[in-house]
């Protein structure tokens, strides 16, 4: 019935489309046979490169991501020689300590997969709990669609995700949403990549009682505390893209800043660098303020100098005990 | 059938071709969302050619970035009425045009029967003429079979 009742001149009867998938193999046979080949056809050094470059420590992380670029590559080669290649599962959960960069990295994350290509657009769509969640019944599977819907292509990053699971209320809706995640993850698998991220104790919690999360991430990656010269190769990272530097003495300062700072309560890593860097702008900000009618050269501007960084609660507290 | 030589349904784009397979629909889902539309589902058992508003099938899906999600929509159109018609349609939201851009049908009833033309003499020797739906004389949802 659906078959057209006539025949346009000059054309044969085509087989219906896919039905031939033996020469479309053929298509992707690149002609690579080594890895250096792909390495060269692809940006995957390059993504390395950055990667290694941007991020400071991070060991396992990096360790990860250069696994899931490695299995990219051998998959060409598989591909180019017909043997199947199925797509990996690539869903993650991030854990560790506050500011050890779970959402940097995240962020990245889109961007290489895409680079990779393992998804299409790239794109990166995080929500935390209250973007899933609906309010009533009924609400939270629209909700919770939508926002696959709009990641799809991309990374969905899930912020916080245990909230999603709260034990203390049987009648939550964030049952349902993790239902709905879990099966989309499932199902459509080339299609999305999900990041759960969260400190360490609570998504053990979180997954403990949600075994069919756990099953269904292929990656579970632990980011460690930062050292101290780590921290310290962060802080400069982080003044270099502000046009600012710490002079001898300020490193120094910044150095001892860093140990009182890590015995203190409340210690979030890389978050609390940028915090003491946050201050230490302000208070280089009222030094020059302070002068009035001093030509101020760019070096001025741009220098924080040890007094910036001494002046800190830090320091002071320290004193006081001693 | 010479007065609908494909013998089906022809609305929209792409009805004279062939049915789009689902990875060609992707590709025109692509391109709408290149352009910055609003893709949604709409599904009906009456496609009489003046009948424009057909059911949602959900909200409009404004902000994808990829067609699998709009794919996701029509097939779980496609499971809850398999004996309906299933339209795609594209919005430009851009001010100054805000209407549909885009329009095809993506699903068919297994058998479609098509219309008939009706001729009512009056006056005299006047004819008026109208058409009608063979299956539409049945209740909504058992038109083209359950």
């Amino acid at each position: 019935m659906n078959a057209p009742a006539y025949n346009l001149p000059g054309i044969t009867p085509q087989p219906a489309m896919g039905a031939s998938p033996a020469p479309e193999a053929s298509v992707n046979d690149t002609g690579a046979r080594t890895v250096a080949e792909v390495m060269a056809q692809t940006q995957v050094q390059q993504v390395m490169d950055a990667l290694d470059h941007d991020l400071v420590g991070l060991k396992p992380v990096k360790t990860r991501i250069r696994d899931i670029a490695a299995l990219l590559v051998i998959d060409r080669l598989r591909m180019n020689l017909g043997l199947a290649a199925q797509a990996p599962s690539l869903h993650m959960s991030f854990t560790g300590n506050p500011g050890t960069g779970k959402t940097t990295v995240a962020m990245r994350m889109a961007q290489i997969l895409h680079e990779l290509g393992y998804v299409r657009s790239g794109h990166l769509v995080a929500v935390t709990r209250d973007d899933l969640v609906g309010q009533y019944i009924g609400h939270t599977a629209p909700k919770t669609k939508e926002v696959l819907k709009k990641a799809m292509g991309g990374v969905l990053f899930i912020d916080e995700a245990y909230y999603l699971y709260r034990p203390e209320n049987e009648r939550d809706y964030g049952q349902e949403a993790i239902e709905i995640l879990l099966q989309v993850m499932e199902n459509q698998r080339d299609d999305l990549v999900v990041i759960l991220a969260g400190y360490k104790d609570r998504m053990d919690t979180f997954f403990q009682s949600n075994p069919g999360m756990n099953s269904r991430i292929a990656h579970h990656i632990e980011f460690p505390d930062y050292a101290e010269d780590e921290l310290a190769q962060i802080a400069h990272h982080m003044l270099e893209i502000q046009n600012y530097k710490l002079d001898d003495e300020a490193q120094q300062a910044f150095k001892r800043y860093l140990q009182l700072r890590k015995q203190q309560p409340h210690f979030a890593n890389a978050r609390s660098v940028r915090n003491a860097l946050e201050r230490a702008r302000l208070r280089q900000a009222s030094r020059l303020f302070a002068n009035p009618h001093q030509a101020l050269t760019a070096e001025d501007l741009s220098t924080l100098r040890a007094q910036d960084i001494l002046a800190s609660r830090v320091f002071q507290s320290q004193k006081a005990s001693s | 059938m010479l007065t609908n030589p494909t013998g089906k349904v022809t609305q929209g784009q792409f009805s004279f071709l062939p049915d789009l397979t689902d990875a060609e629909i992707s590709m025109q889902i692509q391109y709408g969302l290149n352009k910055g539309y609003a893709w949604s589902v709409e599904y009906t058992d009456d496609v009489h050619p003046r009948n424009t508003y057909w059911d949602m099938f959900g909200m409009p899906m404004f902000d994808l970035k990829d067609p699998a999600g709009v794919l996701l929509e029509v097939n779980t159109c496609r499971k809850t009425f398999p004996n309906h018609y299933i339209r795609l349609m594209a919005f430009d939201s851009t001010r100054g045009i805000e209407s549909v851009a885009m329009s095809f049908i993506v699903h068919r009833p297994p058998q479609e029967t098509g219309y008939r033309l009706e001729r009512q003499e009056v006056q005299g020797r006047s004819l008026r003429y109208t058409t009608h739906g063979y299956p539409m004389d049945k209740p909504e949802n058992s038109r083209y079979g359950k």
